[in-house]
């Protein structure tokens, strides 16, 4: 489904990613763990084209990305739901899923009707403005603008940020859900352990660009991994 | 009486005419963040247009409403390609470009027609009320200016295209992380903005005379209802038109035209500096 072969990047003359080469199968959800300023989210920006790479490809279902904006990139098939979810605030609920519809010439009534069956607790929302919202229910909107657009492979960062806990568990639900049904690929960027340990069948460690293990999912249940990640890990103190 | 009619009239057709000389030029602000210094003379480029069109026999309101948006919305796609694009993001750059393109027209329209006042004569005649005439084309005025402003509006609230712009201009990073390219946003904004400016010159040509130089006539008070207004560009278009279009007529009227504009500028300042990012910084922020 998508490759991403030694991707380099970063900000300015500043690198971020080193090398980071991964695939994620149709369906499957691969979850990306490490410290902050590890390059997490710039792997997922890189990957949506928002931050060109330096070096590297991203191929999605065969089609190389490399020279793609990102808006043809998101025309390719690539969902993003970003941290801060970045709902449009002025924007109401309804015309934010319109929105990814649109943006992608599909029919929004269409779009509307299938993003409320899947998260009816839009459905009282419509009429308000984004930016009204509380988190869990823009996590949730920002969750059903990317479906919108019919994406192959969904791109998470940090979706449970600031997020009280049962709907956090309602997401592992929702997400495992599409999963099933949608056939998406998902990749998962989190620091809630129970988050990804709910959702991801394997774990890559990312740390200073580079990946630096993967974890099966009899790893990523094993109560030590809570130890190594929060306590002692392999760098607790960051520059970033 | 009659008198207070005719005064009220004519401060509704200021308002109309600043809310007409303003929309082009508050879209491409507010959509864009982009201040064309060539609002003016796109004005211009309208008015002649609409002048040499109904000079050459063509039908008056074609020549008025029809043609100015669409040549100018032309020239407006080539300013976008051949300056805009390359300038986005940086402002004082984008206003300094645009003033020299408002120069370099000015210099043009000059070397091709001379420096001579052309026009039409205002259609409609006028009627009369009490012991005054007033020009039915004034009302018309008016209502155009409803008509503009009622259109932009439903397009940006309706239309697929008007969405896609809204977003885009609240966080155009997520936009094309969904799908939309900015840039082609962007080049459509520009031109129906320069399509607004030169319907605009084609509705004043009949009030106010077309000349090379017209546009710095109206670029200033354009310029000062946009930024008067703020951020939301017909809310905060139609309140600063209504406010300084107030102001000028009456001090018009009280004084001389001279009094006129400097009301509206002191009031415009005052305005500025009690609200500093406009009208609807403050209030209505949500509004379009």
């Amino acid at each position: 489904m998508i490759a991403v072969d030694d991707l380099v990047s970063g900000y300015g003359r500043i690198g971020v990613l080193d090398g980071i080469s991964l695939t994620v199968a149709s369906g499957e959800c691969v979850g990306i763990l490490g410290h902050n300023g590890m390059g997490k989210s710039t792997l997922l920006r890189t990957i949506t084209g928002l931050i060109p790479a330096w070096r590297g490809h991203v191929t999605l279902d065969g089609a190389k990305l490399d020279r793609m904006a990102s808006h043809q990139r998101a025309r390719a098939g690539i969902g993003y739901v970003p941290q801060g979810r970045q709902i449009f605030p002025g924007l109401s609920v309804r015309e934010n899923l319109h929105f990814g519809a649109l943006a992608k010439k599909l029919p929004r009534d269409a779009a509307e009707a299938e993003a409320l069956e899947e998260f009816p607790e839009l459905k009282r929302l419509l009429d308000r403005p984004g930016g009204a919202l509380s988190g869990g229910e823009q996590q949730l909107l920002a969750l059903a603008r990317a479906l919108t657009g019919q994406p192959k492979l969904l791109l998470l960062d940090e979706p449970t940020e600031g997020i009280q806990p049962s709907i956090v568990q309602a997401m592992i639900e929702r997400i495992g859900d599409l999963r099933r049904r949608r056939g998406i690929a998902v990749l998962l960027v989190e620091q809630n352990l129970d988050f990804i340990r709910g959702l991801a069948d394997r774990v890559l460690m990312i740390h200073r660009g580079r990946i630096l293990r993967e974890l099966d999912r009899a790893a990523i249940a094993d109560p030590s991994l809570e130890q190594e990640f929060i306590g002692a890990g392999p760098q607790t103190t960051t520059s970033h | 009486m009659d008198y207070a009619a005719v005064v009220a009239l004519q401060i509704l057709s200021g308002v109309a005419t600043l809310v007409i000389v303003s929309l082009g030029l508050a879209v491409v602000f507010g959509m864009m963040r982009v201040i064309n210094l060539a609002h003016g003379e796109f004005l211009m480029l309208g008015g002649y247009t609409a002048v040499l069109a109904y000079g050459r026999g063509v039908n008056l309101w074609i020549a008025l409403l029809i043609l100015p948006p669409v040549v100018v919305g032309i020239v407006g796609v080539v300013v976008e390609r051949l300056l805009i694009r390359r300038l986005y993001g940086r402002m004082v750059d984008t206003m300094l470009a645009t003033w020299g393109l408002s120069l370099a027209l000015i210099g043009g329209v000059t070397m091709l027609f001379g420096n001579s006042v052309t026009g039409v004569s205002a259609p409609l005649g006028s009627f009369i009320i009490g012991r005054f005439h007033v020009s039915v084309y004034d009302l018309f005025l008016m209502l155009a200016a409803v008509v503009l402003s009622v259109a932009v509006w439903a397009v940006l609230k309706f239309t697929p295209a008007g969405l896609l712009a809204r977003g885009t201009m609240q966080n155009a990073e997520m936009a094309s992380a969904l799908g939309v390219a900015p840039d082609r946003v962007y080049a459509v904004t520009f031109a129906a903005g320069a399509a607004l400016s030169g319907l605009a010159g084609g509705l004043i040509a009949p009030i106010s005379g077309v000349v090379p130089t017209m546009g710095t006539a109206y670029i200033a008070k354009a310029f000062i209802t946009v930024i008067t207004g703020g951020a939301a560009m017909l809310t905060g278009t139609l309140t600063a038109s209504g406010l300084l279009g107030t102001v000028l007529t009456s001090f018009t009227f009280l004084t001389t035209p001279v009094f006129g504009e400097v009301a509206l500028l002191i009031v415009a300042i005052v305005l500025l500096r009690l609200l500093p990012r406009g009208i609807t910084g403050r209030f209505l922020r949500r509004a379009l």
